[in-house]
């Protein structure tokens, strides 16, 4: 299918990004920026951080994905509640061989730690870094935490470009060996106005993301709108979008899901369809199964990125079904 | 407080006006008081300055201004002090995620933008304040820096010739 990207190197190293792909023009030697430059619809799943100091329960949670998945994001502190870090999941991902994406949320550490981490989680290994501003501190398990927020999330942007293709900090002071990860961010094309939607997208490529991983999208029409003038502006030229899609597990959660966090929006039909199915969860996974197809025909969209919290055990399923990555399989460790 | 900021976004472009009209004004003002008292008003000013932004745009003297840019909205009253919004937790009602009965001030400045006739502004990468600069006036220092800006360009024009 594509022996390009099957056919990777053997493993010397078990501590280097594998396996290197030194290739003229990519900001990172990873393999999710290779396999999306190559121009394959790519899969991204994510990770919910353990709460525990078992390297173990990472690699666990990260084989479900293994051969459907381009690249797995290590959340940071997502819900703003706390877990294992995101820079450590990454580093004990890429000592196997995984690529995962580093999260990096502005809520928890300023200028001075996130320069660290990026220059931290690059020496191990990790190619790709996500720039979210992240959930303010009121939303997780501890609400009486200083929130930080010294940056947002397209400052980050600026800082991680800076210290990549100026080799430094942003006090000016350089740095021996830049690092070298493939820059990206979010974005939510439900917030109302589309207009305002398309133009902070811009905005945040201008500003250095390179891939962008969007919010849940259930409404299709939405996305197909704002897609198309992503298009029209010549953006899917300069980043490529991947489309969040998720499994619901009936029709309660989803209801929950869209009055309790801010920003999710599941429209009417798709909780009708699933009050009315026999089987909620299958129901669920039926949808996410059908939106994936659905994003790998918009124009303008590189990949999806699938968030299956407390269901990742179904995520190979509904890709396999879904059938978006052309019958090519994922690269995964346990492939060598 | 609130009801005057949101005001402001409703009527951007007037404020934008008197804003673009007034600035050089005010910072040509405290040259000519910089050059007779030194720096002996900064405190007064300094008062001046939260005094009138406060009241008119809710300003919380981050002492890195950038309301032009932003729908005349000023983007440290988002609970996470976001200069390029919005995040990502917009209800759909437009609200902001944390506080559920605010205007999100990243829609507000969208709108306040869409009135202003620089309305491309909002465009702008803006990078995270300066943090030295907090409770300082933003106005003084812009002063300096245009009486600095002015003093190389003439020094350097002087060197051409
Ligand atoms: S919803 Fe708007 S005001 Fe609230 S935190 Fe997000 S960007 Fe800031």
């Amino acid at each position: 299918m594509n022996a390009e990207l099957d056919q990777y190197p053997p493993v010397d190293n078990p501590g280097s990004p594998l396996p290197e792909l030194e290739v003229e023009g990519h900001r990172s030697e990873g393999r999710f920026e290779h396999v999306l430059r190559a121009g394959h619809f790519a899969v991204t799943s994510e990770i919910a951080p353990p709460d525990s100091a078992d390297a173990e329960q990472v690699y666990e949670r990260a084989r479900l994905f293994d051969g459907v998945c381009d690249a797995i994001n290590a959340t940071d502190g997502s819900g703003a509640n706390c877990h294992m870090s995101s820079v450590a999941v990454c580093a004990l991902l890429s000592h196997v061989g995984y690529s995962p994406i580093l999260q990096i949320s502005c809520r928890d550490k300023n200028r001075i730690a996130i320069q660290g981490d990026v220059l931290g989680a690059a020496a191990m290994g990790v190619c790709n870094v996500l720039a979210l501003s992240g959930d303010d501190v009121s939303a997780g398990d501890h609400p009486e935490a200083k929130p930080v927020f010294d940056l947002d999330s397209v400052s980050l942007l600026t800082t991680i470009k800076t210290m990549r293709d100026e080799s430094r900090f942003l006090s000016g002071r350089k740095l021996d060996k830049a690092p070298r990860v493939f820059a990206g961010s979010t974005i939510n094309p439900f917030v109302p106005p589309v207009e305002s939607r398309v133009r902070q997208l811009h905005k945040k490529i201008n500003a250095g993301a390179e891939f962008i991983q969007t919010q849940y999208c259930f409404d299709m029409p939405v996305m197909r709108e704002m897609m198309q003038r992503a298009v029209d502006m010549g953006l899917t030229e300069k980043a490529y979008i991947l489309a969040g899609v998720g499994t619901l597990a009936s029709a309660k959660t989803a209801r929950w899901l869209r009055s309790n966090v801010p920003g999710v929006h599941i429209p009417d039909e798709i909780i009708a369809r699933l009050e009315g199915a026999k089987n909620q969860k299958a129901e669920g996974q039926k949808i996410c199964v059908e939106l994936m197809q659905q994003c790998k025909e918009i124009e303008g969209i590189s990949g999806v990125h699938v968030m299956a919290y407390r269901q990742e055990q179904f995520v190979a399923q509904m890709v396999e079904e879904s059938g978006v990555l052309d019958g090519r399989r994922a690269w995964a460790p346990s492939d060598l | 407080m609130y009801r005057l900021r949101r005001f402001a976004t409703r009527h951007a472009r007037a404020y934008e006006v008197v804003y673009n009209a007034s600035s050089p004004l005010i910072l040509r003002l405290l040259r000519g008081l910089n050059k007779v008292f030194g720096t002996r008003l900064d405190t007064p000013i300094t008062w001046l300055e939260a005094k009138a932004k406060g009241a008119l745009f809710d300003c919380q003297m981050c002492g890195n201004c950038v309301l032009s840019s932003t729908g005349m909205t000023c983007p440290m009253n988002c609970p996470k002090t976001i200069r390029n919004g919005p995040c990502g937790g917009v209800r759909a009602n437009g609200n902001c995620e944390v506080k559920p009965d605010m205007k999100c001030v990243w829609v507000e400045a969208w709108s306040g933008s869409q009135r202003m006739k620089h309305s491309q502004e909002i465009e702008l990468v803006q990078f995270a304040p300066n943090h030295q600069h907090k409770g300082s006036s933003a106005w003084i220092r812009l002063s300096k820096e245009n009486a600095q800006a002015k003093l190389k360009s003439s020094s350097s024009s002087e060197a051409q010739q």
